[in-house]
């Protein structure tokens, strides 16, 4: 209950509406040498406007969107379906483990040059790195919420007359979900920050590429927009998630 | 025909073990932890692989695995699925059997009445205290009608006053429905108030399988004897009624009064710690009171155990350090001891 509770703003807007209070008197008042370099929050909120009416944010967001919903919906299913398959099957797990603990720590934005040159660069590169991302945390979150059902839930199943499938689908991971949550929530805001981050190195569209653009053009304002999206977007798709495993997992943990 | 045979079973500690279960009889398995009662059990209900034969109602069951044997089981922590309701936890066996809804229906209220938790039906184990789990994990058990029922010192986790009472509700149970059952526990009173017969399991060896009384009375060896907590047993040589429920029996060539009214007493026994021990003369009545000699001291954990000898006979006590570090005895000294008059228990003569 008391995370249903965080996501209704109530008094947490209190805090940032004085941030942006200060940032707008400090910036107006010229407290920071330049205006240029520090913009006041209301230019932001002007230049957003305009940014939108033109239809160059919507385009690069979406672009952004579509990778990230892609590439994290495709690692993140297939992290779970192997995770179960590894999390189940002991000779499997065996088999792969030392594989996957060796790629695991590679951060996704390391695969960038070897993929650069192995898909070239067109959408399936920023999706291939989203998947990356997502697949390999989710995957190891799953092996762990799975392995970590307490065995003697599973022997009671069994004793119960449940066959090995039917454990897996009604004990081992409902009982495992809440790992599994764990892993695609950390996994959902991290998704964006790497997707920026490729666009910023490799790719000519989206959030990130329109960040470098601004960045050339010395469009201080463009570039707090493009963080502003960014952070509301880390935190929707976190606070999603911590949503969805509320629904349903909070009644019965 | 038993319900339950086992035939050379080893796995673990346990080696070449051979145990019948009678139809419709509570086996308590009784053993300090780590003899190997868990590992039987789980056997019986094939959650292991094992050496030797399982039979179910004369039936080997050697290969078929835990899902078709059965046998409802009742673990230790109990194991109710958190993330289901109480209904839905007693419905899971019945679905695994994909029964129709309304029998699983039918069947889930019929046992939440008959162990009285209607009331709990849609909540999550998490919500339930100690006593309602317990319920409602028998009740899990129960529900697929199992002709054997496992439990593991399902009461380990209780306060003692609901322990006690779920221990005769789970009596009654099995009594009523009639199901062959085996109860570990560590605990020699609780296997005395549940067991039909008791089998104490040492270092995975069944070292006597008998009636409770029996094994408290007649252990077979030393090292039942010392886990019962190494009682004097004394045989009684005569035993005449005194009136108002009190009895003398002669044993050792010691008149001891014991609390007893009815058949003619074979045996009394008494635990080490219920015999008193002073250097000089306790005042009261001379009821149950002798003088005897230190034979030998030893010091155990925590207490001092001190053999005297006393008429004929010789008998154990036993005293904490701090009390013995009070008195000043040695091997060969006389002492006066008083025998705890309710403490006594005594064996019945049967054939009578």
């Amino acid at each position: 209950m008391s995370r249903l509770r965080r996501l209704r703003p109530g008094w947490g807007v209190l805090p940032v509406a004085i941030f942006l209070a200060v940032w707008e008197i400090v910036a107006r008042l010229n407290m920071v040498p330049g205006q240029f370099f520090f913009p006041p929050f209301s230019a932001v909120v002007l230049e957003f406007y305009y940014l939108t009416a033109n239809g160059v944010l919507g385009e690069n967001f979406l672009s952004s969107l579509t990778r990230v919903l892609i590439g994290f919906c495709a690692g993140s299913i297939a992290g779970i379906v192997m995770g179960i398959v590894m999390g189940w099957r002991d000779g499997i797990n065996k088999a792969l483990n030392p594989i996957i603990s060796l790629l695991y720590p590679i951060p996704a934005l390391g695969w960038l040059p070897l993929l650069m040159l192995w898909i070239g660069i067109n959408e399936m590169l920023p999706i291939t790195i989203i998947f990356i991302c997502s697949f390999f945390p989710v995957l190891y979150n799953t092996v762990t919420g799975i392995r970590n059902v307490d065995q003697d839930y599973i022997h009671a199943a069994r004793t119960l007359g449940a066959s090995d499938s039917r454990i897996l689908a009604t004990v081992v991971m409902p009982l495992a979900l809440p790992n599994i949550f764990t892993g695609l929530r950390l996994e959902a805001g991290m998704a964006w920050r790497v997707i920026i981050a490729a666009e910023m190195v490799a790719i000519p569209t989206g959030i990130g590429a329109l960040l470098m653009k601004a960045e050339s053009l010395i469009r201080i304002d463009i570039i707090i927009v493009c963080l502003v999206v960014l952070a509301v977007m880390c935190l929707a798709f976190e606070k999603f998630f911590e949503y969805l495993e509320d629904k349903m997992t909070a009644k019965w943990r | 025909m038993p319900s339950i045979t086992l035939k050379n079973i080893s796995k673990y500690v346990c080696q070449d073990v051979n145990l019948e279960v009678l139809d419709k009889e509570l086996l308590v398995l009784l053993g300090p932890n780590g003899a190997g009662k868990t590992t039987l059990v789980n056997i019986i209900a094939g959650l292991t692989d094992y050496g030797g034969s399982v039979f179910l109602d004369g039936v080997p069951v050697d290969k078929l695995p835990a899902h078709k044997r059965g046998v409802g089981y009742l673990f230790q922590d109990l194991a109710l699925f958190p993330h289901l309701d109480v209904a839905a936890n007693m419905a899971y066996g019945l679905m695994s059997q994909q029964q129709p809804r309304d029998r699983v229906e039918a069947r889930v209220n019929e046992l939440l009445q008959m162990m009285k938790i209607k009331h709990l039906s849609s909540r999550y184990p998490k919500d339930l205290s100690g006593g309602e789990k317990q319920r409602v994990a028998l009740a899990r058990a129960l529900a697929l009608s199992p002709k054997v029922l496992l439990l593991d010192e399902p009461l380990s986790s209780l306060d003692v006053q609901t322990a006690k009472y779920l221990r005769t509700e789970l009596r009654q149970v099995q009594r009523k429905l009639g199901i062959t059952t085996v109860y570990v526990t560590h605990d020699l009173q609780e296997a005395e108030e549940m067991a039909d017969r008791i089998a104490v399991l040492q270092n995975g060896h069944l070292e006597q399988v008998s009636k409770p009384e029996e094994v408290f009375f007649y252990p077979k060896n030393e090292k039942v004897s010392d886990f019962i907590g190494a009682p004097n047993i004394l045989d009684c040589d005569y035993c005449r009624s005194l009136g108002k429920g009190v009895m003398e029996v002669g044993c050792g060539g010691l008149p001891i009064i014991v609390p007893h009214d009815g058949n003619s007493v074979q045996r009394i026994a008494l635990f080490p710690h219920d015999i008193y021990i002073s250097e000089t003369k306790p005042p009261g009545p001379e009821v149950n009171r002798f003088k005897g000699t230190v034979i030998s001291i030893t010091h155990a954990d925590a207490t001092v155990r001190i053999r005297l000898k006393v008429g004929s006979t010789s008998l154990l006590a036993e005293m904490p350090h701090h009390m013995f570090g009070d008195m000043n005895l040695a091997v060969g000294k006389e002492v006066f001891l008083i025998l705890k008059l309710r403490r006594i228990r005594v064996y019945e003569n049967k054939d009578l």
